[in-house]
C-alpha cells in the first residue's frame, strides 16, 4: 500500500459538487422542505428539573379548532407490551422514547411531554397552553458530586451501579463505574522523582450547530411513512424511529437533508417518532422544527465532568505513573463517553503503569448526546495539564518531555491493543519545528500545548457507482456530508476510474436507494465510504475490462486499462471509459459497481496543538493571539476540507476553554439558552489558525486515510487552559476560562 | 492457538490475565471461553468489539485468527 | 385577526404578500415565499445565519416585522448571483473551501457583499468585526477570512 503514492487526482483542492447550491442557497436543509396540506408540530416541556408526572389531560387542546393532533408518551405503546420489553437494547430504546416524550416523570427543564399538530406554527405553541399537566415535584440534582453523595435524590430507583463485583442495594445515580489498569501505578508513583496531582471541572457544553433540529415527514393509511430531517445517520433515524413506535424498517423511509452541522449531536433522535404520530393522528404531513432555547435546553449537550489527574515521573523526564479519575454527567438518562474518557486519558504516552476509574452519573439535565471525540476532551484536559505541569517541574521542554514518552507502534494501550503505526512524534516534531514555536512568546503572553489521541472507526458503509452511457457517473453513497466529504468521494473514484472529478456526481442516496450505511461521525466517512468508493469503483474497472475483452476475443487479463482508456495487450484496440459504457447495452447490460462493507482498520489519529494567549489583568478577557493546530491525516485526500477540520475542531475546543458553559439558576433551569450568552466564537474573537497536516499514512485504507474530523477538539482545552496559566501565573483548574473566573484566579492566587 | 488478552474488567471475571483458545473464529472464541469461564457471558461477549493483532473490528463475529493472534476485547466505541 | 397586505420588491423582483401583523421578514421569506436560502439559526438575531438587506442595509431578517418591509427593497442570498454565474465572493467561498455544512453560508455571503459593498478595502480585523454577527461552528472563520479578503482584492480589480 500506500508509503510513497503518485496520485493523479487525490490531494487536490477540488472545488465541492455540492457546493454551488450551499453558496447560492438552494441547498435544501432540514426545515427547507414544505409538502401540500402540510401542518406545524411544536412541543410542551417542562418547566420543572425533575417531578412525577401526575396527570396530563390534553382535552382542551384537542378541542380546539386549530389543532390537529396530539401526542404523548401513550401514543409510544409498542414499548409497553412485553415482546419488546425483553429484547436486547430494550432498556436504550425505552430510554429513547422517554426522551423524546416524557413517561411518567420529567428528569430535566425542558423534557418533551406532549406535542401538538396545528395549522400554523404561531397556532401550535398558542396551543400547548391549553395543555394541563399535574406534577409532583421532586428534589432535583444538579452537579455529578451531589449526584454521587449517598444521600442524594435518585432520578431512577431501578439504576443500582454496574462495575463493582456485588450488585449494591441501594438505588443510586451512578449508571456504572468502570476500572482500566495496566502495570503497577503504586509502584510507578513510588519510583517517581517527581509526582504532580491535581483536580478539574468541565462545563456542559454544547454542540452548537448552528441549524436547530427539523424535520418534515408523511405517514399513509397504510403505515407507509416519510421522514425529511437534518441527521448524521438517516439509516440511524429509521432503525431508532421504527423501534419507537414499532414499525417495519421496509415501511419507513428516512431522507437525510442537508445539515447544517451536527458534530455528534444529531445522531439521536428527538422530534421523528413524535412528528410521526402527529402526522398519523392527523393524516396530514406535519413539520417540527426547534426554536434555538429548545436546542440548547432539550437536545444532548456532552458531560460536565469532575476529573483528577496524577502523573509520576523520574528526574530525566521518563514517566513512571499514569493515574485518573471521571466522573461524567450524562444527564437524565445513562450513557456518557466516560468510557471512551477512560481509554484515551493517557494513550498518548507509552506508559507501563497506568490506572483510570471512570463513573458515568445521571443528573436532572438533558441527556448527553455525542459531541466531536465523545469523553475524550475532558479526559485528555486533564492529562495533558499534569504533564505541562511536570515539564514546568522538571525544566523540561513540554515538546521534549512528550517526545520522551510518545506514544508509538508497537505502545500498549490501556485498553488492550498495542497501537499500530501513528503519527503522534511526527506531530510533535512538527510542532516544535513550527513558525509558532520557533518565534519568541510576545512580552506579557502566556503559551500552552497538548496533545491529542482519538481511535477513529470504520463500520458500514454501502455504495453504488452507476456508469452512464456517456462515461459520466453517479457516486450513490448513504453517508450525509456534514463538511465537503463529496468533494473526496468524487476524488477517490475519479483516482480509480482514472477520469476527471468533475464526471463523477455523488449523492447522498435515502434509506430506500440502498443498503444500511453508518452515520457521519467518528471520523469514519473519508476513511469507510471512501474505502467502499474505492472497490466499487474497482468493480467498474473490473467489469470495463471484461466487457472491453468479449468485445476483442481476449480474456480479460489481458485488458489493461489506465488513463481511462482499456488496452488490449494483446493487440492494437484501445477503448475509452465512454466508449465501453455506450456500448455497454450490446455487451450485456449496464455497468456499475457496489460494494456493501465494514470497514475495519481505522487509524487512529493524534494532535498538537500550539496557543498564545494574552489575558487582560482588568478584565479577565483572554484573547487567543496566535494557534497552531497539527494533525496527522494519513493522507489527506483534499487538503481543504482536511484543514477545515483542524480550525473547526480547534476552534469548538478554544470556545469550549474559554466561554462556554451551561449557567442554571437553583431550580435547574439553564439561564443562557442562546447565542447571546452561550457564547461560542466569533470571527472577531480569533486569529488565523495555523495548520499543518502530518501524513503518516494508514496502512488499512488504499490510499492510507485516517479520519481527522474529531481528534482536533481535543488539544484546544489543554494548550488553552495552560496558556492561560502561563500568561497569570496560575494554576488553571476549572474550565471556561470565563473572565470572572479568570479574575478569580488573579485576585486570590 | 491464538491467545486472548483479558482487560482488567475482564479479568475480574475471569480471575487470569490471559489464555490460548483452539477455536479459529471470533464466534466459536467466545463460546469457548464462556464455557470455560462461568462470570463471563456469552451474548455480552457478543456483542463487543474486538482488536485482533492490533487492529479493531467493530462486528467481528466471523473474524478468523491467527494461530499466533493477540486477541482484545473492547467496548465499542462510536464517535461524534 | 385579519392580515396585512405588503407590496415590497425582493432581488429586484415586485412582491406582494400577505402576513399577520408579528410574523417576521423570516418568516415571510422562508414560508410564505419559498425563499429558503436565508435561514434561522436562532430567531433572536444573534446568529447572522437570516441576514439579508434592507434598503441596503445590513439586518437580520428575523428581527424585522414582514410588515415594515413595504414599499422597500430586500436582497436576499438568492439575489447575489446576478444569472450570469456566480458572484466574486460566491467564488472564492468555493475556491477557498470557506464553508463545510454550509448553513452560516448565505448570510455570510450576504453580510460580505454589505461589507464589501460599504468598504471595499478591509483590513482583516475590519472583516472578522464586521463580520461578527455571523457565526460559524464548522470552520472557525480561518477560510472564510481569506475568502472575503481575496474577493476583495479581486473586486479592486487586483489578481
Amino acid at each position: 500500500m500506500s508509503e510513497a503514492q503518485e496520485f493523479k487526482y487525490i490531494g487536490q483542492r477540488t472545488i465541492r459538487p455540492d457546493g454551488f447550491d450551499k453558496v447560492t442557497g438552494r441547498a435544501a436543509y432540514g426545515a427547507d422542505l414544505t409538502l401540500p396540506g402540510m401542518i406545524w408540530g411544536k412541543t410542551l416541556r417542562s418547566p420543572h428539573a425533575h417531578a412525577k408526572i401526575i396527570s396530563i389531560d390534553t382535552s382542551k387542546a384537542e378541542a380546539h379548532p386549530d389543532v390537529m393532533s396530539v401526542a404523548t408518551f401513550e401514543d409510544f405503546v409498542t414499548l409497553q407490551s412485553e415482546s419488546v420489553a425483553g429484547t436486547e437494547g430494550a432498556s436504550g430504546v425505552l430510554d429513547v422514547a422517554r426522551n423524546c416524550l416524557a413517561d411518567d416523570k420529567v428528569l430535566y427543564h425542558g423534557h418533551a411531554i406532549a406535542a401538538i399538530a396545528a395549522r400554523t406554527e404561531r397556532a401550535a405553541k398558542d396551543a400547548l397552553d391549553l395543555i394541563d399537566v399535574e406534577y409532583e415535584l421532586l428534589p432535583s440534582v444538579m452537579d455529578v458530586e451531589d449526584a454521587m453523595k449517598e444521600d442524594s435524590p435518585v432520578l431512577h430507583d431501578d439504576m443500582f451501579t454496574a462495575g463493582y463485583d456485588e450488585k449494591p442495594s441501594k438505588a443510586s445515580n451512578i449508571a456504572t463505574r468502570v476500572e482500566m489498569k495496566m502495570g503497577d501505578v503504586d509502584a510507578g508513583f513510588a519510583e517517581a522523582d517527581i509526582i504532580v496531582e491535581r483536580e478539574f471541572r468541565t462545563p456542559t457544553a454544547h454542540q452548537g450547530y448552528i441549524e436547530p433540529h427539523a424535520c418534515t415527514v408523511t405517514y399513509d393509511e397504510n403505515g407507509q411513512s416519510m421522514v425529511w430531517c437534518c441527521t448524521q445517520g438517516h439509516f440511524d433515524v429509521r432503525t431508532l424511529t421504527a423501534k419507537v413506535l414499532g414499525m417495519e424498517l421496509g415501511k419507513l423511509k428516512v431522507i437525510a437533508s442537508e445539515i447544517g452541522g451536527g458534530f455528534g449531536g444529531k445522531t439521536v433522535i428527538y422530534q421523528e417518532p413524535v412528528a410521526l404520530v402527529l402526522s398519523k393522528k392527523s393524516g396530514r404531513p406535519v413539520k417540527m422544527v426547534m426554536d434555538r432555547d429548545e436546542v440548547f435546553i432539550a437536545t444532548g449537550p456532552t458531560s460536565a465532568a469532575k476529573l483528577k489527574a496524577k502523573v509520576g515521573a523520574k528526574k530525566d523526564g521518563t514517566i513512571t505513573a499514569m493515574q485518573g479519575w471521571m466522573a461524567y454527567e450524562a444527564g437524565a438518562f445513562k450513557g456518557s463517553p466516560m468510557v471512551p474518557g477512560v481509554m484515551t486519558m493517557f494513550t498518548p504516552y507509552d506508559c507501563p503503569n497506568v490506572l483510570v476509574e471512570g463513573f458515568d452519573v445521571v443528573v436532572n439535565k438533558s441527556k448527553v448526546a455525542a459531541y466531536r471525540a465523545p469523553g475524550a476532551p475532558q479526559a485528555e484536559y486533564a492529562a495533558e495539564m499534569v504533564v505541562n505541569e511536570l515539564a514546568e517541574i522538571l525544566g523540561m521542554d513540554p515538546i521534549d518531555l512528550r517526545l520522551k514518552n510518545a506514544a508509538k507502534e508497537g505502545t500498549q494501550t490501556i485498553y488492550g491493543p498495542k497501537l499500530k503505526r501513528v503519527g503522534l512524534v511526527e506531530c510533535l516534531e512538527a510542532a516544535k519545528n513550527s513558525p509558532h514555536y520557533q518565534s519568541a512568546l510576545p512580552e506579557g503572553q502566556g503559551r500552552g500545548l497538548a496533545s491529542g489521541f482519538w481511535f477513529n472507526i470504520g463500520g458500514q458503509s454501502s455504495v453504488s457507482i452507476n456508469m452512464n452511457p456517456d462515461g459520466t457517473g453517479t457516486i450513490v453513497e448513504g453517508s450525509p456530508d456534514i463538511g465537503g466529504s463529496r468533494a473526496s468521494m468524487q476524488m477517490m473514484a475519479a483516482e480509480v476510474l482514472q477520469i476527471e472529478p468533475k464526471n463523477l456526481k455523488p449523492i447522498i442516496a435515502d434509506t430506500e436507494n440502498l443498503p444500511y450505511s453508518a452515520g457521519t461521525g467518528g471520523s469514519r466517512t473519508t476513511f469507510a465510504t471512501g474505502m467502499a468508493v474505492i472497490e466499487a469503483s474497482e468493480k467498474v474497472v473490473a467489469q470495463v475490462k471484461e466487457r472491453a475483452a468479449a468485445v476483442w476475443n481476449v480474456t480479460a487479463e489481458q485488458v489493461e486499462y489506465a488513463d481511462g482508456v482499456a488496452r488490449n495487450t494483446a493487440g492494437e484496440d484501445s477503448m475509452t471509459l465512454a466508449e465501453v459504457c455506450k456500448s455497454a447495452e450490446k455487451t450485456g447490460g449496464q455497468i456499475s459497481g457496489n460494494a456493501n462493507i465494514n470497514a475495519r482498520g481505522a487509524g487512529p489519529s493524534f494532535a498538537v496543538h500550539l496557543c498564545d494567549v494574552a489575558v487582560d489583568k482588568e478584565t479577565g478577557k483572554v484573547d487567543v493571539t496566535r494557534y497552531t493546530a497539527i494533525q496527522d491525516a494519513g493522507k489527506a485526500i483534499h487538503p481543504g476540507y482536511v484543514e477545515g477540520q483542524l480550525q473547526g475542531g480547534a476552534v469548538q475546543g478554544i470556545g469550549w476553554a474559554l466561554n462556554e458553559e451551561y449557567i442554571y439558576n437553583s431550580d435547574g433551569v439553564m439561564e443562557n439558552p442562546g447565542f447571546l450568552d452561550y457564547r461560542v466564537p466569533l470571527a472577531s474573537d480569533l486569529p488565523m489558525i495555523e495548520t499543518i497536516t502530518v501524513e503518516v499514512p494508514n496502512a488499512f485504507h488504499p490510499y492510507g486515510v485516517r479520519g481527522v474530523g474529531e481528534t482536533g477538539i481535543i488539544p484546544p482545552l489543554g494548550a488553552v487552559g495552560y496558556a492561560v496559566g502561563n500568561a497569570i501565573d496560575r494554576k488553571v483548574e476549572e474550565l471556561p476560562c470565563s473572565p470572572p473566573r479568570v479574575l478569580a484566579l488573579i485576585q486570590n492566587g | 492457538m491464538a491467545i486472548v488478552i483479558f482487560s482488567s474488567e475482564l479479568q475480574k471475571l475471569t480471575g487470569e490475565e490471559q489464555t490460548r483458545v483452539d477455536a479459529e473464529v471470533f464466534k466459536d472464541i467466545v463460546t469457548e471461553i464462556s464455557n470455560q469461564y462461568s462470570a463471563l457471558e456469552h451474548d455480552e461477549l457478543m456483542e463487543m468489539a474486538v482488536a485482533i493483532d492490533g487492529e479493531i473490528i467493530h462486528t467481528p463475529l466471523l473474524e478468523k485468527v491467527a494461530a499466533t493472534s493477540e486477541v482484545h476485547f473492547l467496548y465499542r466505541i462510536s464517535g461524534g | 385577526m385579519a392580515k396585512s397586505h405588503v407590496t415590497t420588491s425582493i432581488n429586484g423582483q415586485p412582491q406582494e404578500f400577505l402576513c399577520e401583523p408579528g410574523d417576521t421578514l423570516l418568516d415571510v421569506l422562508r414560508n410564505d415565499l419559498n425563499l429558503t436560502g436565508t435561514k434561522e439559526g436562532c430567531g433572536s438575531g444573534d446568529c447572522g445565519a437570516c441576514s439579508v438587506t434592507l434598503n441596503g442595509r445590513l439586518v437580520c431578517s428575523c428581527l424585522v416585522l414582514g410588515v415594515e418591509v413595504e414599499g422597500a427593497e430586500v436582497e436576499t442570498i438568492e439575489g447575489v448571483s446576478t444569472g450570469d454565474g456566480l458572484h466574486v465572493i460566491q467564488e472564492k467561498f468555493l475556491e477557498h473551501a470557506a464553508l463545510q455544512c454550509g448553513i452560516c453560508t448565505p448570510g455570510l455571503i450576504v453580510s460580505a457583499k454589505a461589507l464589501l459593498e460599504e468598504n471595499p478595502n478591509p483590513t482583516e480585523e475590519e472583516a472578522r468585526y464586521y463580520l461578527a454577527g455571523n457565526l460559524c461552528r464548522c470552520t472557525g472563520y480561518d477560510k472564510i477570512i481569506r475568502a472575503v479578503m481575496d474577493s476583495a482584492e479581486t473586486l479592486r480589480g487586483g489578481a
